[in-house]
């Protein structure tokens, strides 16, 4: 008995060593780095220069506003492609959702290269509108990562309380706002985190789409590869810092409405 | 018109079907009177919950009619509808917590406050008066800001009721409403439901397949089976005198026997004849149902039967005896116990038997014979002796019929009737064996022999026939008829002679 739970701990072994060694350990030298200068001594003095650069400010406002636009668009666009895989009456209902998110099978890279083809044809030089370029392609990208927890919110969703809710005198529309929209909120909580964080810092997709403009992944790649490791941290920092506070605010809003926290990822 | 005025819900040969074979509800007519409790009873699958929904309006149906208060409404969405519904498992919103589930109706609702006004939300003080007085009925006061996660699965289904009964609706529907919770609570529920029944007046449709329930808490039980109403009644009327073997197998314990009349008022079976109540032509087959309370136990001298005790049990209140008469079993609830291998008498009254017509005296079907000249009905194909089809013709070496007049037909997809008889069929486990194959749906008792009924799957196909083995429910079986006992007779022919 004793030996069989002491080797089921032991399952954990390889999760916890590349923890420790990938996430737990880089993340205390980003602390390190973001801390000191280029002599070893501690000082806040990155921490101060991000904040007084309008620079990198205005990189970081930038950031806020590509990432929030896209997941707004994101949004706008996987609930009710979601809504209806989930709810709707499809009897091949996998092969639909499969074709939604086949598209996470083909490298981004060529992927955003086709888009660009495509936004080419249509607006003739893309380097014109760079922002509204970087959402589409951000959109495109990330969608599917808004659709699924979504759909699988919606699909656990109990059709029970909307038969109650009808019955109770409301009518589709009452149902949708007063009923599935709260209960899906788990849903979007996910989907928003895990689209909002990754188009705060893809500059990839910028890159590709002819947007010059930094993110905050550009800004950090640039320090970096200018061997500031010590600025370079600092945002990395902050960053996590923001999307935990945004992850914490989303959290503590889906725990009031809901009483399902297993959905936020 | 009195009478019309009394009725509040009538469905008028509904019908619901979800596909070409699966039939929920069959040509079911129904009426229900202002202010009574009504049960739907049955096993699952018999259509009472697909019943209830289209009483609700989650369900339309597909041909048939149901009127509320004489209006139609059989298309209308269930918002529109003054009928709620208390849910099987709760289905109270985890989003919000016992005070906004309970008033989730009432801020919908519109009323017309002064007459000529238009209709007005109902103001904030009127919802909480309401909301308090639903959460006293349910002795759930004061637990308006509770989350509804912190309840337990009573007190859930008490904010059920309380959210269904704050709409002050005309019909409550209760879809199996207490089978998620314990005996106990459910039996001081049932005390309650049927109390705020009486205070409330308004008219509760209940759906289960408990018969205990339905039997305790009724003015009236609907019994229900493959979709079709078996019988309506009283529980007291359902219980002693039950329409059918079905009815009369589901509610409560009963031996079922088959049996013929003899005589006037006088039945057969076991072996014995016994001076009955209901009057059937002589020499009609009959089934017969004694409730094992009424069986009275004498010394074997006195007793019509004599019989021996093969198994005592104790059940609290009485000891259930079964004993052996002749080949028959019959079970007797007495407080007196025997001990096994005690010779008893039995004696019946002509009050504790009840006599019913025997709702099937053989399988019939159409068919068609095949190429190699068998017969295909009921999802299988079947050795036959397609001779009797034209009496005095015989088989040819090619397989072709030659008739008596010496004609040459090729019987090839040529459509018949088929019947076999219910002492006709057996079963097999091996699926090869016989020539059509299904489940068993369902295994009735009958003192020495079982009445099976075993269902195809492509067609839904019934084979009806008694057995002496014991078999189990949804056993995969195939079915062996023995050549000489399938009866043929040409369709057209048939219609030529009506």
């Amino acid at each position: 008995m004793k030996a069989i739970t002491l080797n089921r701990k032991h399952l954990c072994i390889p999760y916890a060593a590349f923890l420790i060694l990938f996430v737990i350990l880089p993340l205390l030298v980003v602390l390190y780095y973001a801390f000191t200068n280029a002599t070893g001594e501690f000082t806040l003095e990155n921490f101060i220069s991000f904040f007084s650069n309008t620079n990198t400010i205005g990189t970081l406002f930038y950031s806020l506003a590509l990432g929030i636009v896209t997941t707004v668009c994101c949004l706008l666009i996987a609930y009710p492609t979601a809504y209806l895989l989930a709810r709707g009456k499809f009897k091949k209902r996998s092969v639909l959702l499969m074709l939604f998110v086949t598209p996470m099978w083909i490298n981004f890279t060529l992927r955003i290269t086709a888009l660009k083809e495509i936004l080419s044809l249509i607006e003739g030089n893309i380097a014109q509108y760079p922002f509204l370029n970087s959402v589409i392609g951000m959109t495109y990208d990330f969608l599917p990562f808004m659709i699924l927890p979504l759909y699988t919110c919606l699909l656990k969703l109990d059709t029970s309380l909307l038969e109650a809710a009808s019955d109770l005198g409301a009518d589709k529309a009452t149902v949708f706002l007063k009923v599935t929209l709260p209960l899906s909120v788990p849903g979007i909580v996910s989907g928003v985190t895990m689209v909002l964080l990754p188009s705060m810092t893809n500059y990839v997709v910028l890159d590709m789409l002819y947007n010059s403009t930094y993110i905050m992944g550009s800004l950090i790649g640039s320090y970096f590869s200018a061997y500031d490791w010590h600025n370079g941290s600092m945002i990395a920092l902050i960053l996590l810092v923001i999307i935990f506070l945004i992850t914490l605010a989303t959290n503590r809003f889906s725990d009031d409405e809901s009483s399902s926290r297993g959905a936020i990822l | 018109m009195e009478e019309k005025n009394d009725t509040i819900i009538e469905m008028i040969d509904v019908t619901r079907q979800f596909d070409e074979t699966t039939i929920a509800v069959d040509h079911v007519n129904l009426r229900i009177k202002k202010g009574e409790f009504v049960t739907l009873l049955g096993p699952s699958g018999c259509g009472k919950t697909t019943t209830l929904r289209m009483i609700a309006g989650f369900d339309l149906p597909t041909s048939g009619k149901i009127l509320l208060n004489g209006k139609d409404i059989s298309l209308l969405p269930p918002n529109k509808r003054p009928i709620n519904t208390v849910f099987q498992r709760y289905a109270l919103f985890p989003h919000l917590n016992v005070y906004d589930n309970i008033a989730f109706g009432l801020k919908l609702k519109r009323v017309v406050k002064k007459p000529g006004d238009k209709p007005q939300k109902l103001t904030k003080a009127e919802i909480d008066k309401k909301v308090k007085r639903a959460l006293e009925m349910v002795d759930l006061a004061g637990f308006e800001k509770r989350s509804i996660s912190t309840l337990s699965g009573g007190q859930q289904q008490r904010i059920g009721i309380a959210r269904a009964l704050v709409n002050e609706p005309e019909i409550l529907l209760l879809d199996e409403s207490l089978g998620a919770l314990d005996l106990k609570m459910r039996k001081e529920m049932q005390i309650e439901l049927k109390e705020m029944h009486r205070k409330l007046g308004i008219t509760f449709i209940y759906v289960t397949h408990d018969q205990e329930e339905a039997l305790t808490m009724s003015d009236t039980v609907v019994v229900m089976a493959d979709g079709m109403i078996q019988q309506i009644g009283t529980p007291v009327e359902i219980y002693n005198e039950p329409n059918n073997v079905f009815v009369a197998d589901f509610i409560g314990e009963s031996n079922i026997y088959s049996g013929a009349m003899v005589g006037k008022r006088l039945v057969k079976f076991c072996g014995k004849q016994f001076p009955c109540l209901d009057d059937f032509e002589v020499g009609e087959l009959v089934d017969i149902v004694v409730r094992p309370e009424d069986v009275k136990m004498t010394s074997p001298e006195q007793g019509q039967l004599r019989g021996k005790v093969i198994s005592v049990v104790f059940k609290g209140v009485h000891y259930e005896i079964t004993a052996l008469v002749g080949k028959n079993e019959i079970v007797i609830q007495n407080t007196e116990s025997r001990n096994v291998g005690d010779v008893i008498g039995i004696c019946l009254t002509p009050d504790d038997i009840h006599i019913m017509k025997k709702t099937l005296l053989s399988n019939r079907y159409i068919g068609y014979i095949t190429k190699k000249n068998t017969v295909a009905f009921g999802d299988g194909e079947f050795e036959c002796d397609v001779t009797q089809l034209y009496p005095g013709s015989f088989l040819d070496e090619e397989g072709y019929l030659i008739t008596k007049e010496g004609k040459r037909i090729d019987l090839t997809d040529t459509d018949v009737n088929v019947e076999v008889g219910l002492h006709d069929i057996s079963m097999s486990d091996n699926p090869d064996e016989g020539g059509a194959r299904g489940h068993i749906i369902s295994i009735i008792y009958k003192g020495d022999h079982y009445a099976y009924i075993v269902r195809t799957e492509e067609n839904e196909e019934d084979f009806v026939f008694d057995c002496e083995d014991l078999w189990n429910e949804n056993d995969y079986v195939s079915l062996v008829i023995p050549k000489d006992k399938i009866k043929l007779s040409l369709v057209s022919a048939g219609e030529d002679e009506e």
